[in-house]
């Protein structure tokens, strides 16, 4: 299993600079991708934009969304984008998409909910479609476009996972649960009658350090999962906050089946990578 | 801090018992309608893991608690006049009543108030909350306080189809005791267990309409008793029933998705409950005792913590409460469609019914009783043996080479008898060394449906993979029919002849390194309109780039919004099609393959004229459910006459499409059944994919129920994939009468 970190600009108001540093630590570190995730309402770095400025700083780790929501774009801009970002970084892009969970998004957007689901399938086609074709450019820096997962949890997600994608991305959680989702998306892939099988990525927050960082990184999450209500205090219950608890839950998932799990930072600042270096080397 | 806890049952009792042992500078009360001594409902169970629980939690109570314990360790199936008894169980129960005794003393003892007859409505509950720092709702499935909050929490409570009562009875049965009982109106099942030396839990329960023709929706508390006792004397041995306000319910099911609302957190019955025939209630109620006791010391008196708290207890008992909740709902819903196994002999509907909430399988069940599954493999191997007709299990013939069977006596049962997964079938002239099957996916690598060196290779990996039999990638009927231009298909003389060479290579360099011989199914069929699509790798469903061809269908929709217009076929074309699938069939007996499969799922040409999703046709070729079914049956009669009459035909078929307007499993084991009738052989249950937009759920043995449906009641053996990985999955799923076949999603090497 391979591990790699988010990108500190999820969390608002993380400076510029620390982002890219972070970033090239990163890169010479035991990470193998730097991820982001993608929230509207929400005071974090724009994914594609993160992702355009770690490109300039690293030459190694993979870029991956974990995971765009998707119909907040039209598709022949998400296509652009993603082609865009997989060019600055020669071919390192790996493009999650989803529908997200937060309504919010979507009025802010302007973007009607409903029917989110079988628009994110047609957009899956496009997106596939103008890589292919060169309707829109520039053409990605690999031959098909940079290899698409998606995410989600309900029966439809995964259906459309096997149809559509080349994997599978995970929302966080116990290795238990990663564990139950795999089993879903392998038994969807298995029935869609695509060969091989879906690449499987996991994903949890961490936070290391005295226990006045620790809060910071719980009224994170808190914050950011405010929109659950209760489940909030789940998420923040569940962040990694000893080396014990992410080795615990690496094995976990590995065992689980796991292909890449990207830990996600709740604080930003240069001392959580490090940190999370220390445990992993 | 304040705490008051509604309900004086075992989960109430016991958290005030704990949290007041953790801190007894807490002020608790446990507020219940009844008086202290009366009870409703008889013994409790409780399985060994639990047991370990209550002695960390407290021991004091714990040995109490077990000083009391009837312990047993095996479960006793009756049924068609045999009892089956499966050992290795350890379950121990204690009688309801000792229970609250001990835990309402170790309440006392600790300082815990306790008020009993005191009946509180929803205006006393809800200012009770305003009073006190935590509030605990343990008052049971029917809650008072569930009423004042139970829209906060997301409240789904589905109440059942079966009717049940609670009895005891006055003496101790000697194991866990399913029994089931055939009356003039329908069968009746008892679970009964003892819970002391001299007296048992007996419930009964029965489907709603059966409860209604015996007139027990009319009876009087007496008349239900005698009528109980009357249709299971036997299992009572002359003892009486006892009635304790013994009424017939419905079981209500009963979940959250959130399990507090402010200062109110709710456990056991109130919350969550499980289906008595996993007798999981109790054990459920007592551990969210224990998780909640723990959240509140971490509070450390602080009611300003107590949502984090809180959050932590639902954290803790949330998924382990969902799974049990998952096992008793496979429970129920067995117990609601027992009368399906009504066939079965008495070892493998007691195997079936052991094995039906899916925590138990076959592996599991022989650690616990070797003789029992032992007994169950060689039952099944025995049957699979006289089936077959053949010598010994494991000596797999091809079509090709006809099985010699002679008047050999039949020997006497095998004490060593392979597991099920890997004894012998036969169908028809064919006999396939064992029940696992490898069905490839296809390469996408033929050239104008010419099979190449990757079908060689695909093959041979398959057989030698140690499956009983191999199914290809499906071979088009037409050009049209393929699905991607890479498509195999078997349209062409020269595709037979070169299918027959490749088989014969094949077959050759498994037999000379000396591998058995393996079943070899042609899968054939028409893509309709899903045809014309890029390589499978790219995404499902995405019309070429260049050289489409036109898209037939039953009718002029798409099949996804992304894809092109098929034509509807019109009647006078529909011969013609027919006729292809018979030539494929002729061809592929021809070139050597032992099976056939026509494929009538997957939204391929026969399923879009089965489903009412893709079929609008205003001819006999639509609109009724026989209608849609005609065009597909004609077929199937037209490959019947084509392909060799001993060798086997297998129909892939969706059995439901997943889809609220879609085609039901009623429908599918109707059309089940009319293919059996016309010579189908076993019937490969699939689902889903008649259109991209559907509902399904995927998890471990999805299609299991389907095919449990389609075997047991349209009575047609079945074949079954969907996320079944390991041998023992298998073998769990063959001797439960599940399955006959299984299709193996092998773990990657």
């Amino acid at each position: 299993m391979r591990v790699g970190v988010g990108l500190p600009g999820i969390v608002p108001g993380a400076e510029g600079d620390v982002v890219l540093e972070w970033a090239r630590r990163a890169d010479s570190g035991p990470f193998s991708s730097l991820g982001t995730i993608d929230r509207l309402a929400y005071g974090n770095q724009e994914a594609f934009a993160m992702l355009a400025a770690a490109a300039a700083v690293t030459s190694r780790v993979r870029l991956v969304t974990m995971a765009v929501i998707a119909p907040l774009r039209p598709a022949a801009l998400l296509a652009k984008e993603a082609a865009t970002v997989d060019r600055l970084s020669g071919g390192r892009l790996v493009l999650g998409l989803a529908t997200g969970a937060r309504q919010e998004d979507y009025m802010v957007a302007g973007v009607d909910g409903r029917g989110r689901g079988p628009r994110f399938s047609e957009q899956l086609v496009a997106i596939r479609s103008a890589w292919e074709e060169g309707t829109v450019g520039p053409r990605p820096a690999r031959e098909g476009g940079p290899p698409i997962l998606v995410g989600g949890s309900s029966g439809p997600a995964f259906a459309r996972m096997a149809r559509l994608a080349d994997g599978y991305v995970h929302g966080g959680g116990p290795p238990r649960a990663f564990a139950n989702a795999a089993a879903r998306a392998l038994a969807a892939w298995s029935e869609a009658e695509r060969p091989g099988r879906p690449d499987l990525w996991g994903q949890a927050y961490f936070t290391l350090g005295d226990g006045g960082t620790v809060e910071r990184g719980a009224m994170y999450l808190r914050d950011y999962y405010a929109f659950t209500g209760p489940f909030a205090e789940k998420i923040a219950a569940g962040n990694l906050t000893t080396s014990q608890a992410i080795v615990d839950l690496y094995r976990g998932y590995e065992d689980a089946g796991c292909d890449e799990l990207v830990l996600l930072p709740t604080v930003a600042s240069l001392d959580q990578v490090d940190r999370l270096a220390q445990v992993l080397a | 801090m304040r705490i008051a806890v509604l309900g004086g049952g075992p989960a109430g009792l016991y958290l005030a018992a704990l949290a007041m042992r953790a801190d007894p500078s807490h002020d608790i009360t446990v507020i219940e309608r009844n008086p202290p001594d009366a009870t409703f409902g008889w013994g409790v169970v409780f399985s060994e893991e639990t047991l370990g629980e209550f002695r960390e939690a407290d021991p004091k109570s714990y040995e109490e608690i077990t000083e009391s314990f009837v312990r047993w360790d095996a479960i006793d199936v009756r049924y068609r006049g045999e009892t089956v008894r499966v050992g290795g169980q350890a379950f121990s129960a204690i009688a309801r009543k000792e229970l609250l005794g001990i835990l309402q003393r170790r309440c006392a003892e600790l300082g815990v108030a306790l008020e009993f007859e005191r009946e509180l409505t929803e205006e006393d509950v809800r200012g009770l909350a305003g009073e006190v720092d935590l509030l605990v709702a343990a008052d049971g499935v029917n809650s008072t306080a569930r009423r004042v909050w139970g829209d906060e929490l997301g409240s789904s409570i589905d109440p059942r189809s079966t009717r049940y009562v609670w009895f005891g009875t006055d003496f101790g049965l000697r194991a866990f005791t399913f029994s089931f009982r055939e009356s003039e109106h329908g069968l009746f099942q008892a679970h009964a267990y003892p819970f002391d030396a001299t007296t048992s839990t007996f419930i009964v329960e029965t489907r709603e309409e059966v409860w209604q023709r015996a007139g027990l929706d009319r009876a009087s508390d007496e008349e239900s008793i005698a009528f109980c006792e009357a249709l299971f004397a036997e299992d009572l041995e002359g003892h009486r029933l006892l009635s304790n306000r013994s009424l017939w319910f419905n079981f209500l099911t009963v979940k959250h998705d959130t399990w507090h609302a402010g200062n109110v957190a709710f456990m056991g019955d109130a919350v969550h409950t499980a289906h008595f025939t996993i007798g999981s209630g109790t054990k459920l109620a007592m551990e969210d005792a224990i998780s909640l006791a723990g959240a509140i010391e971490r509070c450390g008196g602080d009611p300003a913590r107590l949502e984090q708290a809180l959050t932590y207890y639902e954290l803790e008992r949330q998924p382990a409460v969902e799974r049990l909740q998952e096992a008793a709902r496979e429970s129920q819903t067995y117990f609601e469609n027992v009368d399906r196994y009504a066939g079965f002999e008495p070892v493998q509907f007691a195997f079936n019914l052991l094995t039906r909430s899916g925590r138990i399988g076959h592996g599991n069940l022989a650690l616990r009783d070797p003789g029992f599954v032992a007994r169950v493999d060689a039952w099944f191997a025995e049957r699979a043996r006289a089936a077959s007709g053949a010598g010994a299990a494991g000596q797999g013939v091809s079509a090709t080479s006809p099985v010699q069977t002679s008047g050999e006596r039949t020997p006497p049962p095998r004490r060593i008898a392979p597991p099920p997964m890997f004894a012998p079938i036969r169908l028809g002239s064919v006999l396939l060394p064992n029940r696992a099957v490898q069905a490839p996916v296809s390469t996408d690598a033929a050239v104008d449906g010419m099979p190449g060196e990757a079908h060689a290779g695909q093959l041979a990996e398959a057989l030698t993979s140690g499956a009983g039999l191999v199914i290809t990638e499906m071979l088009a009927v037409s050009p049209e029919g393929r699905t991607t231009a890479g498509s195999a298909g078997l349209y062409l003389l020269e595709h037979a002849r070169t299918w027959e060479r490749l088989l014969a290579r094949v077959r050759g360099e498994l037999s000379a390194a000396g591998g058995p011989p393996v079943g070899v199914a042609a899968q054939i069929g028409h893509a309709g309109r899903r045809g014309s699509s890029r390589p499978r790798r790219e995404g499902l469903d995405r019309p070429l780039a260049v050289g489409n061809w036109p898209l037939v269908s039953a009718s002029a929709l798409t099949y996804a919004p992304w894809s092109r217009f098929p034509r509807e076929l019109l009647p006078e074309e529909l011969p013609g099609i027919r006729e292809a699938f018979a030539r494929a069939a002729r061809w592929a007996g021809e070139a050597g393959f032992d099976v056939l499969e026509v494929n009538m799922a997957q939204g391929y040409l026969l399923a879009a004229f089965l489903s009412p999703l893709a079929n609008e046709r205003r001819d006999a070729y639509g609109g009724s459910p026989e209608g849609r079914l005609r065009f597909p049956l004609e077929v199937v009669e037209a490959v019947r006459e084509a392909w060799p009459a001993d060798r086997p035909l297998v129909v892939r078929l969706v059995a439901e499409d997943r889809h609220r307007r879609g085609l039901s499993l009623d429908e599918g084991v109707t059309a089940a059944r009319a293919l059996a009738d016309r010579g189908c052989d076993v019937v490969h249950v699939h689902g889903g994919w008649t259109v991209p937009e559907t509902r399904p759920e995927y998890r471990r043995f999805h299609l299991v129920p389907a095919s449990d449906r389609i075997r047991n009641e349209a009575g047609v053996p079945t074949m079954v994939g969907g996320r079944i990985v390991t041998r023992d999955d298998a073998s769990t799923i063959l001797a439960a009468g599940r399955a006959d076949l299984c299709v193996l999603d092998l773990p990657p090497p």
